[in-house]
């Protein structure tokens, strides 16, 4: 193995520095913080301890996280069903059209993701249109609320997350060959069929990295359940910024982050395999 | 066969999904009444309401600054980063790789939370520049993505051409190289411009008390439910920037997507 040359030293050092030094040492520090003692006056005391960590053993945290991840779930599969026939449709739009609508889904992906947040909160309030019109037609009670329940969650994750899917899925559709879809259909397939056994397959690439951009972010999801969920739809994301700014218990914050970091890689690894296979 | 209408139906109801809180958002900032949920007149009370108070101003002045600042940080070591990618294969740049990628796939929250304990660890005092520090990590990695895209074409042979017709290294880079990669550097710009400005979480956790970005301050004001229809102007002010920001970017990305439709 050669020694890399000077040049390359000189145009890898300051990203290479930079990264190690602001996520890799920081990455490391949750998992040393974890281990640590917390004070009564909040911030993180002397020696070692495995209070933080005996803390994650607490009754109330396997719900959190099967939460956690049924929500991180139900967003992905949701959005990826949505994603699909729009990857599709857009796939088969002339030149022209394909970038006037790719402009118009990178919009919304760009507006400022705490104002998104702070519409859907206007527009599912309870004295909001739609509670009116709801309970007009009699689908929602006199006190039934369209927040703060997992609903609201869902439906404001899926707003926010979902161009994160039609990007991926546009891309691998874009070059998916779709004489393909023809021949299935010569060969006697019915639409729906030829969709599912020859399109989807196709881009099944698209669907991995789909799957990968919305599932690990909803994961450390943290201001959609603050802003429209309830007591009962905290995620992991909360529980993190409630024992850190709250309680002021670094190292339960930092234990609580260390397992949803392993978490989080699982899905990763999943990845890995998927390239070598 | 008559080809299936529900890909394209479903296309449109997508748009629509997308575009109506945000229209809402934009008309409501126009009604008179306080409340969301009644229309009682054109007003623009609430635009200049939101021109009388100063802390939006300083947030709106303490944003501009970090994005400037970050944005300018990350295009030089995104930039670096990039070409070092691109230009060397070694076992170097494999873990270079792996480690440009880490920011683009871990959450929001773990970077935050990781940065706050940093930032303690080491009893940095958390404020304009903690902030800046965090946003210049995760734009990093944008802008070198973006600026990679844009080197996957381009001919190394030009600045060997440069440097056998007398160019020193430097020249070569400033007259050859930087004036070619110029618009895939500016769009990375802007892109971590834009991903500044609009961070919310990893700032809330390491911006400290009294060093509000606009999305830190609109948050704790939606927080104490305190002057919401000001929200909705602002909002829609900062809607007519993203448009301008997003038509901007395509204008400097457009080469490159005309040469990968070729």
């Amino acid at each position: 193995m050669k020694r890399p040359t000077r040049p390359e030293v000189l145009s890898t050092a300051p990203s290479f520095v930079w990264l190690v030094m602001f996520v890799l040492v920081p990455v490391a520090i949750i998992f040393a913080i974890a281990f640590r003692p917390a004070l009564p006056a909040g911030g993180i005391g002397e020696g070692w301890s495995l209070d933080a960590i005996r803390a994650l053993g607490d009754p109330s945290y396997p719900a959190l996280f099967a939460r956690t991840i049924f929500t991180a779930a139900v967003t992905t599969v949701l959005c990826i069903a949505a994603s699909l026939p729009v990857a599709y449709a857009m796939a088969r739009l002339t030149p022209v059209w394909r970038s006037r609508v790719l402009l118009l889904v990178i919009v919304p992906f760009w507006t400022n993701f705490v104002i998104r947040v702070f519409a859907w909160q206007q527009i599912l309030h309870a004295q909001g249109f739609v509670a009116d019109a709801l309970r007009f037609i009699g689908l929602l009670g006199e006190n039934d609320r369209l927040l703060g329940n997992l609903g609201a969650v869902v439906i404001v994750s899926v707003y926010t997350y979902l161009p994160f899917a039609i990007l991926p899925l546009f891309a691998a559709a874009e070059k998916f060959d779709f004489g393909l879809l023809d021949a299935a259909r010569d060969l006697g397939a019915k639409p729906l069929r030829a969709f599912f056994s020859v399109f989807i397959p196709g881009i099944r690439q698209g669907v991995v990295t789909a799957f990968l951009v919305v599932f690990i972010p909803m994961l450390g999801s943290y201001v959609v359940p603050d802003m429209v969920g309830g007591t009962d739809t905290q995620m992991i994301g909360n529980k993190i910024a409630q024992r850190n700014f709250t309680d002021r218990n670094l190292p339960e914050a930092a234990a609580l982050s260390g397992a949803l970091a392993l978490l989080v890689l699982a899905p990763m690894f999943l990845r890995r395999k998927e390239k070598t296979a | 066969m008559k080809p299936s209408r529900i890909p394209f139906v479903t296309l449109i109801l997508v748009l629509v999904f997308f575009y109506l809180p945000i229209g809402f958002l934009v008309l409501n900032s126009f009604n008179n009444s306080r409340y969301a949920s009644t229309w009682t007149g054109f007003s623009t009370r609430w635009y200049e309401r939101l021109f009388e108070r100063t802390d939006i101003l300083a947030a709106l002045g303490n944003s501009v600054k970090v994005a400037t600042g970050a944005s300018l940080a990350s295009m030089i070591l995104g930039t670096a980063a990039a070409f070092a990618l691109q230009r060397y294969k070694s076992r170097l740049q494999d873990a270079h790789k792996l480690l440009v990628a880490v920011p683009l796939v871990l959450p929001d929250i773990l970077m935050g939370m990781s940065l706050l304990l940093l930032f303690i660890s080491f009893g940095m005092k958390l404020s304009l520049l903690t902030i800046s520090i965090a946003h210049v990590t995760f734009c990093l990695s944008y802008v070198a993505l973006v600026v990679q895209a844009r080197l996957q074409d381009f001919d190394f042979n030009v600045v060997e051409a440069a440097r056998d017709l007398g160019a020193t290294k430097v020249q070569a880079f400033m007259k050859v190289t930087l004036p070619l990669l110029a618009p895939g550097i500016l769009a990375g710009g802007l892109l971590a411009f834009t991903l500044s400005i609009d961070d919310y979480v990893i700032t809330y956790f390491v911006k400290g008390p009294g060093s509000d970005t606009l999305p830190t301050l609109v948050y704790s004001m939606i927080k104490k439910s305190k002057d919401l229809p000001v929200i909705n102007a602002l909002s829609s002010l900062m809607l007519i920037v993203t448009f301008v920001v997003v038509a901007l970017s395509q204008r400097l990305t457009r080469p490159a997507v005309a040469d990968s439709t070729k």
